[in-house]
């Protein structure tokens, strides 16, 4: 539950010390005997145009306080109108999740005090929620290099709305000891999804593949980007350990996990802390904990003395949602290829595993499906996509999206390479062109206009080789008596004459044969 | 200063005023002023500036019916000049265009203050016209003001209202009821031929019944909710008051309409509620509600009672006697519900956004210190009973015991108008009591509404209606207004109009006040 009662900064720490362990799990996390046990809630923000409850824009980035209405900053007298279209794309990512949608479901107020939820009260959904029973099967690699399929079941999946966002001005940067704060309304009311798995998770890898898997699902069925650097996905982990066989021990929730690195070491971290505190005789306190990623260790954020009572009942002013058949079908229409299918569709086109998922939630699947679809080399525009064009893009603050860039464009730029007209590095130089004049420019356009094109004719190279090899006559009998490695100065002297643009493997062969006859 | 009123245009009718208005004898400034005239002189505002506001507590008078809060007068005058221009200019007018009228201060209308009667709220001007202010305007009718209330619409004697005690036209020191006495005094004291009220347990019927108003919760849904203060969401319902039936049913018409920004309006169309307001009630069967009578209710109210059953049955309707099983613990539910809702609702004033706020060293103590001063005792007392149903471990015995009793009681209707096409109660137990009479003690403040709940509990419509004067217990020789109410089928409006408009005919009630205490009504004032 998205839980935002104040920091209490106050409570002392319960950061246990950390013997040496001796006996371990399998994967050396646990002592031998010991059991970790995680679930996660995970918070999406859908990218609707409007609110959850009102018209105003759910644009990301604006001056504070201008994205909002009387509806969304709780005036008096004010009130919600479902936004049809967050729950069609709730059923939606529902439906990829493999969950089973409600016939009917309402929303309930979730009721707590909190300066930047302007109602005081969270619009939520409590006793039965739009989507249930689902489940995410998540690939883990092992340390023998197989890889296993886990299926995580998703308990739930349901509506609320997020809340504003406070800027606390003082030394303490938390509300808790600030001079003064500061409120933006503008993400209040924005459709927020939060996705609750079953504590079916059993070590820190399969928390981190669950996590990505959900992102790369979200992605695919386009309802978020899924950004969880920017807080358009939030990842929250309830956290115990157990000796085998046990019930399941008290948790933790650990909050504040940005990234999925961020959620593997926490995990692991909070996992180790339980079972050194059980092993030195103490125990576990039921509460919330922050993760402070430059320390790399959880810290107390508030103690939960007593389960919060949110005095949750159903908001008068919303009418039951109906998810009839025809319209659950309709939606289902609109499920895209699933990122396991894409994977596996990837690989089985010659694209090596590990750059199936910088693809697929990279968001660049569209590109690779139409550059190959233009004649590219599957492999080859794999390894553009992960790699180049995520560096150039990202140096140029860009997306891919509105880099102009296109799968035709990639594909030519593959085939300039493999046809021996552009070195790697040229084609680099080309990407960057393209990528500069917005996408107006194909590849062979600016290869054109910035005369890179590879010194291949045999003939032409051969003679620049020839003068080099007969220039350095000392070198070349260095070479011939066993110093192999003297060529490179020679390979570097041709680059030079051609201005970079010989092809550096018909150089060196042409120097074998030159130099060796 | 000594001032001419004009009696001729105060006590004219909606319907008398629209009519002379469109033939061209009066026009809508002239009606306007009249009533700002009538305003400045006998209401307690300070008559000054483009809104005049209320004299603060302590310098009101207990001659004045303090049924005003904000007066807007420079922007009612330039309404009622923008009509007569439109007017002039032979543009289509609506049916009450010209007409003058009073707001509850629980809806919003953009520029002017909204309070709630709630020192949580003074000073704030809401950025946003409620439906039912645009509905008005789009109907070319004319807000004077805003009308004192109960805070936060709860209380049965508009007592409860921060900005001090409004006064009943028919006698001045007793209370108008609530939580719209600012309406009903407003009305009642012809200071506008109009008002608009809220009702979630009774607070247009009650005051209507205590002031001898027409005064009508509509089925809940059909009269849009976006930008009336919340008390309680599943009951609360903006409608009429009157002098007249007639002038009811055209306010009514006015304001219902199906609005996509309130979740709860109702798609369907409401009938017409004037196409068979005449058609009588012979023939009709109208049921009384035997739980909704005898022990509580003053004989007076009692004998009034009877005697329109009589009335009825002169008039050819057919009086069944029904029951509502359920209905004795209707109160019970509603005083579960109402403050749960209320205590969600009202969760929104913080001192964060608007309104009053009380600083303090940290949020949490800025919150708390903010709404204990801005808070009045009785809403505190429902805020803490509704936090109590709702919590953990008493939200089953409470509030969600409340809930089935509510479709009992809901049930409870469906099958007494298998029997009958409408039902008739007393509207209040008792006539208007003495300000301060109950006060001191809620449980007997409560019990005004027994009679006006269950309607609201259902959502069917309801409407109270002047039956006759009777003798308050304690003031012989006393004659005050009681009230009929009326209840319908779910969406049956029109059918409660119609028996209503027939009643009315052969009842012949005057609703100028009178009485020793009665406020003055025409002539030569002087301040």
């Amino acid at each position: 539950m998205n839980d935002v009662t104040a920091p209490d900064a106050t409570a002392p720490d319960a950061n246990a010390s950390m013997g040496a362990t001796t006996d371990t799990t399998p994967d050396g996390l646990l002592p031998e005997g010991w059991e970790l046990v995680v679930g996660l809630e995970v918070h999406v923000e859908l990218q609707t145009t409007s609110k959850m409850w009102c018209g105003c824009s759910t644009d990301f980035g604006g001056d504070p306080n201008t994205n909002v209405c009387e509806v969304c900053t709780g005036q008096p007298g004010a009130l919600p109108v479902v936004n049809a279209q967050a729950v069609k794309d709730a059923m939606l990512l529902g439906l990829a999740l493999n969950g089973g949608i409600a016939p009917r479901c309402r929303f309930h107020r979730k009721n707590y005090f909190y300066p930047d939820l302007a109602k005081n009260y969270q619009i939520s959904q409590y006793d039965v929620p739009l989507v249930h029973d689902g489940y995410l099967d998540v690939d883990v690699t092992l340390d023998d290099g197989t890889v296993e399929t886990r299926r995580v079941g998703i308990e739930r999946l349901h509506m609320e709305e997020d809340t504003g966002k406070s800027m606390h001005v003082g030394d303490t940067g938390r509300l808790h000891g600030a001079d003064r704060s500061l409120i933006d309304y503008n993400r209040c009311g924005i459709p927020l999804l939060e996705v609750v798995s079953h504590p079916d998770i059993r070590d820190p890898e399969t928390a981190q593949g669950y996590l990505r898997e959900l992102q790369s699902v979200v992605i695919a069925t386009g309802v978020s980007d899924a950004r969880m650097e920017e807080g358009s996905m939030r990842c929250d982990a309830n956290v115990s350990v157990r000796r085998y066989g046990e019930e399941l021990g008290t948790r933790t929730e650990v909050k504040n996990l940005n990234s999925v690195r961020s959620l593997g070491r926490a995990v692991r971290y909070e996992a180790q802390r339980q079972v050194a505190l059980l092993q030195d005789g103490g125990s576990i306190r039921m509460e919330t904990r922050h993760w402070d990623e430059s320390k790399g260790l959880t810290e107390t954020l508030r103690v939960k003395e007593s389960v919060t009572d949110y005095r949750y009942f159903p908001d008068p002013d919303l009418v039951e949602i109906l998810s009839p058949v025809a319209l659950v079908e309709a939606v289902r229409e609109r499920l895209p290829e699933l990122p396991a299918v894409t994977r596996a569709r990837l690989v089985a086109a010659g694209v090596p595993r590990d750059q199936t998922a910088a693809i697929v939630t990279g968001g660049s699947l569209a590109w690779f499906d139409e550059a190959v679809a233009a004649g590219g080399s599957p492999t080859s525009v794999a390894n553009w996509l992960a790699g180049d064009v995520v560096g150039q893009l990202a140096a140029a603050n860009l997306s891919l999206a509105d880099s102009g860039l296109t799968g035709a464009h990639l594909a030519e730029l593959v085939a300039l390479i493999d046809d021996g007209t552009l070195s790697t590095k040229m084609a680099r130089q080309v990407l960057d062109g393209v990528i500069a004049s917005g996408g107006t420019k194909a590849p062979a356009v600016v290869a054109d206009e910035q005369g890179l094109k590879q010194v291949s004719d045999e003939g032409e190279l051969r003679e620049i080789v020839a003068g080099v090899v007969a220039a350095n006559e000392a070198t070349v009998v260095d070479i011939r008596g066993g110093n192999a490695k003297a060529i490179g100065a020679l390979v570097g002297q041709v680059m030079k004459a051609t201005k970079g643009q010989a092809d550096p493997r018909k150089t060196n062969q042409l120097l074998q044969e030159l130099i060796h006859g | 200063m000594a001032a001419t009123q004009r009696p001729d245009l105060t006590q004219a009718s909606a319907a008398d005023l629209a009519g002379s208005m469109a033939a061209g004898e009066v026009s809508a400034r002239e009606v306007v002023d009249a009533h700002l005239e009538r305003i400045a002189v006998v209401d307690g505002v300070d008559a000054q500036g483009p809104v005049w506001s209320a004299k603060t507590a302590g310098r009101l008078d207990a001659d004045e019916p303090h049924a005003f809060l904000a007066v807007t007068a420079e922007a009612a005058r330039d309404h009622a000049d923008d009509i007569d221009r439109r007017r002039a200019a032979g543009e289509h007018l609506g049916p009450l265009a010209g007409v003058p009228l009073a707001l509850k201060d629980v809806l919003t209308m953009r520029g002017a203050p909204t309070t709630c009667g709630s020192r949580m709220l003074e000073g704030w001007i809401p950025p946003y016209d409620a439906t039912v202010t645009r509905k008005l305007r789009e109907a070319d009718l004319v807000v004077l003001g805003k009308t004192n209330m109960d805070e936060f619409a709860m209380g049965s004697s508009t007592e409860n209202s921060a900005f001090g005690d409004t006064r009943n036209p028919w006698d001045l020191d007793r209370v108008p009821g609530g939580s719209s006495g600012g309406s009903a005094a407003a009305v009642a004291g012809m200071l506008a031929p109009l008002a608009i009220g809220t009702d979630t347990g009774g607070s247009i019927r009650q005051p209507a019944a205590l002031t001898g108003l027409v005064g009508a919760k509509p089925t809940y849904g059909t009269v849009s909710r976006y930008g009336l203060v919340a008390f309680a969401s599943s009951l609360d319902q903006a409608g009429p008051f009157a002098r007249t039936v007639g002038d009811a049913v055209a306010l009514q018409t006015a304001i219902q309409a199906h609005d996509p920004r309130d979740s709860t309006s109702v798609p369907d169309v409401v009938p017409d509620l004037g196409l068979h307001l005449q058609d009588g009630v012979a023939g009709l069967k109208i049921g009384v509600v035997r739980e909704l009578q005898g022990e509580g209710f003053e004989p007076g109210v009692e004998a009034v009672f009877q005697a329109s059953l009589e009335r009825l049955t002169a008039l050819g309707a057919e009086i069944v006697e029904v029951s509502l099983p359920t209905a004795p613990v209707g109160l019970a539910a509603y005083y579960l519900i109402a403050p749960s809702e209320a205590s969600s609702n009202l969760a929104r004033f913080d001192g964060v956004r608007y309104g009053l706020r009380v600083d303090a060293p940290t949020a949490e103590e800025m919150n708390a210190a903010t709404r204990a001063a801005g808070f009045g005792a009785e809403v505190k007392r429902r805020i803490m009973i509704g936090t109590h149903a709702l919590s953990s471990g008493y939200y089953d015995a409470y509030y969600l015991q409340a809930s089935k009793i509510r479709t009992l009681i809901a049930n409870d209707f469906r099958a007494a108008f298998d029997q009958v096409d409408v039902l008739v109660s007393p509207t209040s137990p008792t006539v208007a009591f003495n300000l301060g009479a109950k006060a001191d003690d809620p449980l007997a403040m409560y019990l005004n509404d027994v009679a006006t709940v269950p309607a609201s509990l259902a959502g069917i419509p309801a409407l109270s209606l002047p039956a006759g004067l009777a003798e308050a217990p304690g003031a012989p020789g006393s004659a005050l207004p009681v009230g009929l109410q009326i209840m319908a089928p779910l969406l049956r409006d029109d059918l409660m109009y119609r028996v209503a408009w027939a009643f009315e005919q052969a009842t012949g009630f005057d609703p100028r006040p009178s009485g020793p205490r009665a406020i003055h009504l025409d002539g030569e004032v002087s301040p």
